[in-house]
């Protein structure tokens, strides 16, 4: 065993690092880069401009073909750039769906004149996209979407609401998945576009979370017409196509959410518990303990990944391990440090709250981690089933024609 | 980044598990469950013949010198095989103090009997309830004799050589070495009789001091066989979840197999959560301690902790997934719950474990 770079890893390393150096800064200290609550208009630019530059540099498409700019370089190397550019402050929140989702959709689906149209410019960062699935009915049970699309000529037309769209009011151009035909079981009467987010009859209303962030959206679609050109995969094989891009999600690298274990500790030499420093209290040390376990599990988890992606593996389903154990945690970690400051915990004003409210932060927004992008029990069933190898579920739709699937009044 | 075993150490994985499915039957462990014998002497030879309680011992001291990472992989498949044998005493206590403390005569006097397995080696700390510290320990050798009693030592009724953690005459403890023939002992009925346990008592005893490193080298040889322990608590963990998954697939309940619940299927994937987290954190301690590294302390005491969280869960979820059959004697459920006990309990228990890692956090912190 050991951690050491191949040699084409480490220069990669020193070559990613050196760009990084030259074009961004480093994370200064004990400050957290918190999640960013919303993109503005100023946000974006700075998107832009470091999206450009990282394309100019090759960075923008490790593992993409060269005609579209990236290097085919194999997903290691993917990995490597993210944790050197984990170091740095580096704008984000605009391209991660488009170049991580919606794009290797359009690669295995789309016409060769439709990616030479699309792939560089969002490659390059000029123009931004999004992904159109979850719906009000169709969440954790995405199959369960109700948004119509129904033939006219050359068209598609489509009615209906997405929901919890990232991005959508910032996108030029969206992947959907709609309902064509609700005759069918559910899974088979679903077919895939990308459209034109400025498309007539789009209407967009940002989401106010309670974290007090309008990162979401909803999207509501009037008689939006789409040409049949833009459908990707045939009618009815709309399940399959979103598949892909499920699969497409960026690999779980870095993205260390804090506060953390360190902070934990940190906040605990702060505070005290009768009289004494609350690290020597323990119950708190015991807390500290399982929390820097499950930490350190969870990094050494990643580099059992990286080695199988070193060699050339794919990793599989077995990766829902680390949202799932990080969600909790954070949201764990964000209480527990609040409960250690006593009332004082309650406060969020900049200058009296304690290391620089993220503890506050993080109580907010982790309920959200632990349900964007899979929640924990769907995590769970997905351990259970394609790790465990355990039956499915009995589904009450199952063979059903989805417009015979009994429906709540949620 | 290579954090995984090589090809050659995921062989010796694949021919152990062989081995011990076939060797190291549920009716082998049986047999000292149920008190026919003290431990597995058949098996024990097999063991000793194959060069595996030599494994992490160097060629020149009689071991096959396949370094700590050998060792993790065979301590793993011990544990998966709930083997009724002292491995963890003879390889992981006993050799290791003798490797990592004593002289190169003492190391040429022991380790050799201790790697071909015709002797078996044995480590007396606990001297009844509590959590191995220097204030918790009595036991005492003036003028190279030793006195004092020692329960629960894991292995000592069946043991040819101890290593003994005693004070010295100006009450330091430290490790000291001995031959065990004529010292009185006695077996001790426990939670997990697949292990033997005894109490030891010394009344003059001569033996030798291994070093002088005092309560440090205590220590020492307590955090390397963390390691150890957590790669066996990690095998049986896994062996668990095997069950676990075996019978929810095969089960019927409500005209369907019980592993389609959502309430099993769940249970389950937070047994494997564990499990894989205990085995990521064993992982680095293998490196920890094929390198010898410095934070091999800390490296050790997150195993540890991951691991006993581990196995604990897995084996209690275990007999919870297969309902009233698992409670009973002759469904092997029970045989990882007593294990998973015996191991957590050894060389320190979680709350010991868990206060180490926060100094040791707190320690690097402050560096």
């Amino acid at each position: 065993m050991d951690f050491n770079d191949t040699s084409e890893e480490a220069v990669f390393r020193a070559e990613a690092r050196a760009f990084l150096a030259a074009n961004a800064e480093l994370k200064a200290g004990a400050r957290p880069v918190l999640r960013q609550s919303g993109v503005d208009a100023e946000a974006v630019k700075r998107c832009r401009a470091w999206q450009a530059k990282k394309d100019d540099a090759g960075f923008a498409g490790l593992t993409w073909p060269k005609r579209f700019g990236g290097r085919e370089a194999s997903p290691i190397l993917q990995v490597i750039y993210n944790q050197e550019e984990d170091d740095f402050v580096v704008p984000r929140g605009l391209y991660e769906i488009g170049l991580g989702m919606c794009i290797p959709t359009m690669m295995t689906y789309a016409t060769p004149e439709q990616l030479d149209r699309y792939v560089r410019p969002a490659l390059r960062g000029e123009e931004v996209w999004c992904q159109l699935f979850s719906e009000p009915a169709g969440g954790s049970d995405l199959a369960a979407l109700r948004t119509r699309a129904e033939r006219d000529g050359d068209d598609w037309v489509i009615n209906g609401q997405k929901i919890w769209t990232s991005g959508a009011h910032l996108s030029d151009f969206g992947i959907i998945v709609v309902r064509t035909d609700p005759n069918v079981p559910k899974h088979e009467g679903l077919t895939f576009f990308f459209l034109d987010m400025k498309s007539p009859g789009i209407e967009i209303r940002p989401i106010h979370q309670m974290s007090g962030a309008r990162h979401f959206n909803e999207v509501f679609f009037t008689d939006v017409r789409v040409p049949d050109s833009q459908r990707l995969g045939a009618v009815g094989q709309g399940w399959k196509v979103s598949l892909t891009t499920l699969m497409n999600e960026r690999l779980a690298v870095g993205d260390v959410q804090r506060p953390e274990v360190d902070d934990l500790v940190e906040l605990s030499r702060k505070v005290r518990i009768n009289g004494k420093p609350a690290i020597r209290n323990g119950a708190v040390r015991e807390k500290i303990a399982e929390w820097h376990a499950r930490s350190q599990g969870l990094k050494f988890t990643r580099f059992r990944t990286m080695t199988a992606l070193s060699k050339g593996e794919t990793p599989g389903p077995e990766n829902s391990i680390h949202k799932l154990v990080n969600a909790s945690k954070l949201q764990d970690i964000a209480s527990y440090g609040l409960d250690l400051m006593g009332a004082g915990g309650l406060v969020v004003d900049d200058d009296l709250a304690e290391a620089y409210a993220m503890f506050q932060a993080a109580l907010l927004s982790s309920p959200s981690s632990r349900i964007a992008g899979g929640s924990d029990e769907i995590l769970r069933n997905i351990i259970a089933e394609r790790v465990l190898g355990l039956p499915s579920d009995i589904r009450a739709d199952k063979g059903k024609p989805f417009n015979q699937v009994p429906t709540g009044r949620r | 980044m290579n954090f995984d075993f090589s090809d050659d150490l995921k062989q010796l994985r694949d021919q152990s598990r062989r081995f011990l499915t076939e060797r190291c039957t549920p009716a082998v462990v049986r047999r000292s469950l149920d008190g026919e014998e003290a431990y597995a002497a058949g098996l024990w030879r097999e063991i000793a013949d194959m060069g595996w309680i030599g494994a992490a011992i160097p060629e020149e001291f009689g071991g096959a010198g396949l370094g700590y990472e050998g060792l993790c992989v065979l301590a793993e498949e011990m544990g998966r095989a709930v083997a009724p044998v002292p491995f963890a005493s003879s390889a992981y206590l006993a050799a290791e103090a003798i490797l990592t403390a004593g002289s190169d005569a003492q190391r040429r006097e022991y380790l050799p009997k201790l790697a071909d397995g015709s002797a078996i080696g044995c480590f007396a700390l606990s001297e009844g309830n509590g959590n191995p510290e220097p204030g918790t320990i009595h036991a005492r050798v003036v003028g190279g004799r030793l006195s004092g009693v020692k329960w629960p030592v894991a292995d000592g009724g069946i043991a040819d050589i101890a290593v003994v953690v005693a004070c010295d005459e100006h009450r330091q403890p430290g490790l000291f070495v001995a031959d065990l023939a004529g010292v009185r002992r006695r077996d001790l009925r426990t939670l997990d009789p697949t292990r033997n346990q005894a109490r030891l008592d010394f009344d003059g005893l001569p033996v030798q001091a291994l070093g002088s490193g005092g309560w440090g080298s205590v220590q020492r040889v307590l955090d390397r066989a963390a390691i150890l322990f957590a790669f066996e608590q990690v095998g049986g963990a896994d062996a668990c979840l095997q069950m676990a998954r075996e019978y929810a697939q095969e089960r019927f309940a409500f005209g369907r197999p019980i592993g389609s619940f959502q309430a099993i299927k769940h249970k389950l994937a937070d047994m494997y959560v564990a499990l894989e987290l205990a085995r990521s954190n064993a992982y680095y301690g293998a490196w920890a301690l094929g390198a010898d590294a410095t934070d091999l302390p800390l490296a050790a005491a997150t195993a540890r902790v991951s691991a006993t969280e581990a196995f604990h869960l897995a084996s209690k979820e275990n007999i919870q997934t297969h309902g009233g059959i698992g409670f009973t004697w002759a469904v092997d459920c029970h045989l990882f719950y007593r294990r998973s006990k015996q191991l957590g309990l050894a060389i320190g228990s979680a709350p010991f474990w868990k206060d180490r890692l926060v100094d040791l956090l707190e320690t690097r912190n402050a560096a």
